[in-house]
This record gives C-alpha cells, structure tokens and sequence, in this order.
C-alpha cells in the first residue's frame, strides 16, 4: 500500500511532526493520568515528594464514595436533561420551525442562537451570574421575586437550563443542514395526503435524518459530561448539590490536593463516556 | 369525481415573479389534460397552485363545486405523483401505498387490503415488500401512481409523470399511462415540456407561456392550427416553416410539404437528415430555409433545386405584428 509512490521513510517523515505533537500533548498526559491514577500521588506532603503505587485502591474508593455516586448521578442528571432531551429537542424544533419563517427572522434568531455558542464560558458565566444572581439578578427583578438566589437554591436546575441555552446552537445547525437533505417532494407528499406536522415527522423527516440524531446525541452527550462551565456557575455548590463529575474531579485534585484519586475518578469518567461512545455506535451500525 | 375550475388566478413569488398571470381554466370532470411549455412558463406553478402547494395571490380554485383556494393541501382531495416520485426509502411498497390511509388512521387491515388492490391493478403485486430503491424506474412510477390512486382524490395531479425514464420506457409507460386514466376515469393534469408526450396522451392541452395560456384545444387543432407563431413553434417534432412575405408570416409545416412542379417555395437543397421512416430535407431558399419531410428511398441529391407546395388548407398566415393566426 503505498498509493502516494512516496516510499515509507519519507511518508513517515511528513506525518512525524503530527505524531510528535499528538504525542506529547495527548497520549502522554492521558497515560500519565492513567499512572497517576494507581498512585497515592498528592498535590504536597511526603507523599507529592514520593508517590507510593497503591494498585486500584484508588478506584475501589471511588466507586464507595458517597461524593462520587451522588456526582456520578448529578452527571447522569445534567447530560439526559440538557444534552439528550434539552439541546437535542429544541436545536431541532428551531432547525424544523425556522425553515418556514422569513429570511430575516431566520438569520436573526440562527445569529443570537449561535452567540450564546461561541462567546467564551467565562464571559457566559458572568452573563448568567448577572441574570441569576440574588437582589440584583435580571431574573428575579422581572419575575418580581429579587430574594431569590437561583444558583444557590436551584443549582441543578439553573445549570441545566444554563447548558440547553449555551449549547442548542450546534444541534440546531446540524439539524438545519441534515433537513436541508430531506426531500422536498416527500415532505409534499405528507402535506398533499394531510399528515400532521407531528406525522411528517415520525414517518418523512426522521427516517432520513436517524444517522444525524445519533451522531449529534453522542457528541453532545460527550461535551456535556466533560464541561467544566458548571464549576463557573456553582463551583459544584451549594453543599455538592450541582457537582458534577468534572466539577468533582478538579476539587478533588486543586482543591484537595489529592491528584493520585482524581485522576482515578477522571478514568472512571472516561470508562462512561467510552461506554456511551459504544452504545451510539451500536445504534448506528444497526442503522446501516 | 370532479372537474378543475381555475379562474382569474395569480401567483407571485415573494421575489415578484408572476408565475401564473391572471389565468382561467376549466378542466372537465374524468378529462386527461396537458399544462404544455417551456421551462419557467409557469406550468409547474399553476400545478403546485391546484395542489394548494403554492399560494394563490389572485383568484380562485374550484375542484367539482367546492372552492379549495383557501384550502390546505391535505383538504383538498388531491393526489399528485412527482418528478422524482417522492417514495419514502425506508417503507415498502405496500407501505408507501398505504400511507395516505395510515395518515387518516384507518384500520390496518383495511390498509393492508387496499395495498394489495391498488397494487394489483398497477402490475406491482409481486413487488410489496419491496423496498423503492430495489425497484427499477417504471416500477417506482407504478408505486408513485399506487399511492396517489389510493388516497382515492378526486383529482389527479402529475409533474413531468415521463421525464425520469428513459426513452424506450418512456413510450411503455406512456401507454400504460392513458389506459390507467381512461380505466379510472379520473379528472387528471399533467405537466410536460415535451410536445409529444403532450399529444400523444391529452384529451385537450393548454400551450402555456410567460403564466398565461398561448392556445387551449385538442392536440389535433393545436397541432393544426397553432393560434400563435409561438405555439407553432413549439409543437411539432420538426419545427414548423415561419417564413415572412410581406405583412404576413406563413407557416407550413414540413410534414405537409412535398415536391411539386410549381408551389409556395422553391430552393436548394442543403442538407437531407435521417429521421428513420422520413427524412428531414432542407431547401436553401434566398434568406430563408425551408424543411420538408420526405418518405425513406426518396431522398432528393444535395444542390438539386426542388420546388415544394403543400394543401391551402395547411397553409397558415400569421399577422407580422402581433404573431397572431389571420386564417
């Protein structure tokens, strides 16, 4: 195999650069992780000075921490509320809905649908700060209730709407593009025999786009179980209540000093996201 | 069962192009009728217009005599098969038929049953549990034509029913076509830019140009006597003589041409085509060219001068100005 007639050595020598800075960048720190991982390593003490390997001690302390499990479902929570259902969900009802209305109102909802998605998280975070905030927060002034203190006495809640808004903008754009591939003549057909919007979608629309959803849940899933803007909003707070699993780990490993076990905890997220990787790819073998 | 009335109708795109332009049409009840064109004369407008595809800006649409203008698509008791024949990939055949009574919720087995009916009297009962993309060109316009038969409309809307096959399946299902709507009896509108198809399967055509009807009637009398230069043009599959003389343009058409000792042209001829049974002759005449068809074996020799004349009655004479029929 070798298509290109450039001989191994110096195909080799056009890809090593890359291979360098994957290398250094990406495989080293993830195994690094990984060692770690197995270590008693801290952030000080004796033990920052001479990391003990303490085998898969770490693990089995996590899976018995009642912090891990309550983090591991908040995570469960904050991906199948915002991700799955929220950002999924709506991107599509404003991709479905925006074909029909008219040029202008299109591009200005896509255009401040798309802000929220790449203005910066730290800038996003202090926006929301100012909305949810107590006393002076926009949000309790309108609804008339200025006392509340949304982050604190709703953080789930707050940063699952947090993260539907800062997110739908990529799911509506891949399901603005996928229904572009939709044909128009059978979404005609459906109108001329009278099936519901609801109908045109279950039997015309989704069937062409299967491929589609599945690949946007996955990435989104992803995203959503490794984001750390929610450390931005509650830093995991009030008493763990909003602490999800990227939230956990880095207090765990900066604010603990306990490297060794975070990193632990940051394998154990891997192993889930890997297992949801697998089961979309399941679904979309089974789909082809 | 019901006839079409389309009167003072317009349609305007939101970019303000008048598609279909002030036009009135009566299309009677069980009739075969062509929208006949050019692309972009708005044939395939007026067509969507009926469906209740497009809005109409102006006027009025009447199937039988209930009035559909304001009428969504599904209201309208309409079925239409489409270019590409709009099959839904991932149902079969028996499925695609059924959908129209899926989507108004009746019983699966009465479903079921109408499937295997409709798909009986369309030659596709051994293809049910087909899917569209194992099916070949002709069978996919059989399932299009299935689905639209079993939503059981009382009109029959078809765009370019012909144009996605090729040209020997084109004639079969051209013939299998006229026979479907003669056997159901359905008022049925087609679209087509292809002259012939137009003739040789409508009971009458409406020649249509910049949204506006050129010439209604028969295939005979448009073929016979086209009302304007413009539709002269048009139909025919040799393109009819056009030849100016004084504030007149007379117009022949080749077929009716032949060789005679004194006539209306006389010319050179230049250069002879094989049409297979006939032959196309062009005769050099000054300015102007002159077609005539010729049976095969009597082909005059190129640069003979041939003189040619043709029956007075298939002589038409056009005003110069305004390109319209003077006799």
């Amino acid at each position: 195999m070798d298509s290109s007639g450039l001989g191994v050595r110096r195909a080799v020598g056009f890809v090593a650069p890359a291979l360098v800075l994957i290398g250094i960048f990406l495989v080293f720190p993830a195994l690094w992780t990984l060692y770690i991982g197995i270590t008693n390593y801290q952030l000080t003490g004796p033990a920052a000075a001479n990391p003990q390997v303490v085998g898969l001690d770490n693990l089995v302390e996590a899976v018995r921490d009642p912090l891990f499990t309550n983090s591991l479902w908040l995570t469960a929570l904050f991906v199948l509320f915002s991700a799955v259902i929220g950002q999924n969900v709506l991107g599509f009802l404003l991709a479905w809905l925006l074909r029909s209305v008219s040029p202008w109102l299109r591009r200005t909802t896509e255009g401040l649908v798309l802000l929220s998605w790449i203005l910066p998280s730290t800038v996003v975070a202090f926006l929301w700060f100012a909305v949810l905030s107590r006393d002076t927060g926009t949000l309790g002034l309108l609804l008339g209730q200025p006392e509340t203190s949304w982050l604190v006495q709703y953080p789930m809640t707050s940063l699952i709407i947090f993260n539907i808004w800062r997110g739908t903008a990529f799911s509506m754009l891949l399901y603005t593009s996928a229904l572009a591939a939709v044909p128009p003549s059978q979404l005609e057909t459906a109108r001329l025999v009278g099936a519901s919007g609801w109908q045109t979608v279950r039997d015309v629309v989704f069937p062409h786009i299967r491929g589609h959803v599945l690949t946007n849940t996955l990435l989104i899933s992803l995203w959503t179980a490794n984001d750390f803007t929610p450390f931005l909003l509650t830093s995991g707070g009030p008493n763990h209540q909003s602490e999800v699993l990227p939230v956990l780990i880095y207090r765990q490993a900066l604010e603990g000093g306990q490297l060794g076990y975070a990193s632990a905890m940051s394998m154990l997220l891997l192993l889930g996201n890997l297992a949801i990787a697998l089961v979309y790819l399941r679904l979309l073998r089974r789909r082809a | 069962m019901a006839g079409i009335t389309v009167e003072d109708l317009s349609t305007v795109y939101p970019n303000g192009v008048r598609a279909v332009d002030a036009l009135d049409l009566e299309i009677a009840d069980g009739e075969l009728f062509a929208l006949l064109g050019p692309s972009g004369c708005g044939k395939t407008t007026l067509l969507r217009t009926i469906a209740g595809l497009e809005g109409a800006t102006d006027g009025a649409v009447a199937i039988g005599d209930r009035d559909v203008t304001r009428l969504q698509p599904g209201e309208r008791r309409v079925a239409m098969v489409f270019q590409d024949y709009a099959l839904f990939p991932h149902m079969t055949v028996s499925e695609n038929i059924a959908y129209p009574l899926r989507v108004r919720g009746v019983a699966k087995s009465v479903q079921q049953e109408t499937a295997v009916r409709t798909a009986e009297g369309l030659s596709l009962g051994a293809l049910l549990d087909r899917r569209p993309g194992q099916l070949s060109g002709g069978q996919q316009q059989r399932a299009a034509l299935a689905r639209a038969v079993a939503a059981s409309a009382e009109v029959l809307l078809l765009d370019e029913p012909l144009s996605n096959l090729d040209a020997r399946l084109r004639l079969e299902a051209r013939t299998f076509l006229k026979r479907l709507q003669r056997e159901l009896a359905l008022t049925t509108v087609f679209v087509t830019h292809d002259q012939a198809e137009a003739l040789a399967l409508a009971d009458r055509i409406a020649v249509m140009d910049a949204g506006r009807i050129r010439q209604l009637g028969t295939p005979r009398e448009v073929f016979q006597r086209p009302a304007d230069t413009f539709v002269a043009n048009f139909i025919g599959s040799t393109p009819m003589n056009l030849v100016p003389r004084g504030s007149q343009i007379i117009g022949v058409r080749p077929e009716y041409l032949s060789p005679a000792a004194e006539g209306l042209f006389t010319g050179v001829v230049s250069i002879v085509e094989n049409l297979g049974v006939t032959s196309l002759v062009t005769l050099d005449c000054g300015e102007d060219q002159i077609g005539y068809v010729v049976p095969e074996d009597d082909e005059p020799a190129i640069g003979t001068t041939v003189t040619v004349d043709a029956p007075p009655a298939r002589v038409l004479r056009y005003d110069k100005e305004t390109g319209q029929l003077v006799r």
